[in-house]
């Protein structure tokens, strides 16, 4: 009988597309130690270096497309998961992963209360009334 | 993608990103509101509700879906090359609430958009706002065929603390949701001044 599940477990094969569960991008893992709760915009950069990301067989088409998106106008996390239609939590995996192999970097929000020098909101008021 | 690529050796602009929630029933115009101040069109993003939603999601019927996503709009404005500024849609069901704990992390501020003819709607936002310490303010939609009721009635009406803002606005006008906005970081300002003061004093 085990012999019946394993063999049905590779019987799906590309053109079953549709089937495959979102998770199943990031081989089932949910989460990223290292980016556990990525902020929705935290700005990932790639790195400079990464210049051939679809070298690299490790990598998933997913997680070029992340690298090639981030390369000349970083992005969000919040605007990856919305590009690339996947959900934020797979999102945050693949980023996890790329940052693990250094080929980008993540810039985390710095908190409001943390915003010591007024500056910035005034910017901010000032850049909405030029608007 | 490959194409057009910057020259090396110039690094991209790295820029600080702030967040502001817009909050309220549904229906109430929050993605307009988004729409008419973003400089691209309100882009959907998704999680999956796997076990925060389990509980109260009621499944009957639907027995064979397992997973439910849960959507937020959210829009843009870059103020300055290394200077933007988000804004969240919340998800207006408050079984999402776990969605709003996410969102409201490291936010400047909110505004809890209200509509007069449903004032009810909104109280779940304005007390969750209140409770976490978030400034924010309140913007009274104004539909047309809605009565105008004066701020003072409105302020009265959601319990407000004096220092609330209430401000009637358009949310398909961008000069209106532009003011609201400027409003939101001004009562952020003042918040975060009267905040640090009190923990002097």
């Amino acid at each position: 009988m085990s012999g019946d599940v394993q063999g049905r477990s590779h019987w799906f094969d590309d053109e079953a597309g549709p089937v495959v569960r979102p998770y199943a991008m990031t081989r089932g893992r949910t989460t990223s130690a290292a980016q556990h709760r990525l902020d929705l915009i935290a700005v990932v950069v790639t790195e400079p270096h990464a210049d051939d990301p679809e070298a690299d067989r490790m990598l998933s088409p997913e997680h070029v497309d992340i690298v090639e998106l981030c390369r000349d106008v970083p992005q969000s996390v919040a605007e990856l998961a919305s590009e690339l239609d996947l959900p934020i939590g797979v999102v945050r995996v693949l980023i996890g992963d790329l940052v693990d192999g250094e080929l980008v970097h993540v810039n985390r929000p710095v908190p409001p209360a943390e915003l010591v020098d007024e500056s910035i909101l005034r910017d901010v008021i000032n850049g909405l009334r030029a608007l | 993608m490959i194409f057009g690529r910057s020259e090396r050796g110039k690094p991209p602009v790295e820029p600080v990103t702030l967040k502001i929630l817009v909050a309220g029933g549904f229906g109430v115009g929050k993605t307009t509101l988004v729409g008419a101040v973003s400089e691209i069109r309100p882009l959907r993003t998704e999680e999956l509700l796997t076990e925060a939603g389990r509980p109260v999601d009621d499944t009957s019927g639907v027995e064979g879906k397992h997973t439910t996503t849960v959507a937020m709009d959210f829009g843009r404005i870059t103020l300055r090359e290394d200077l933007v500024l988000y804004l969240f849609g919340t998800p207006g069901q408050e079984r999402f609430w776990f969605m709003w704990d996410e969102l409201s992390e490291g936010a400047l501020g909110a505004v809890v958009l209200a509509d007069t003819r449903r004032l009810e709607d909104c109280f779940a936002a304005v007390d969750y706002f209140e409770r976490r310490s978030i400034p924010f303010l309140v913007g009274v939609n104004c539909f047309e065929g809605s009565d105008r009721y004066p701020v003072d009635d409105v302020r009265r009406a959601l319990d407000l603390d004096p220092d609330v803002p209430v401000v009637l606005c358009d949310a398909r006008d961008r000069g209106s949701v532009k003011e609201v906005l400027i409003g939101v970081v001004q009562h952020a300002m003042a918040y975060a001044a009267a905040h640090r003061q009190a923990v002097t004093t």
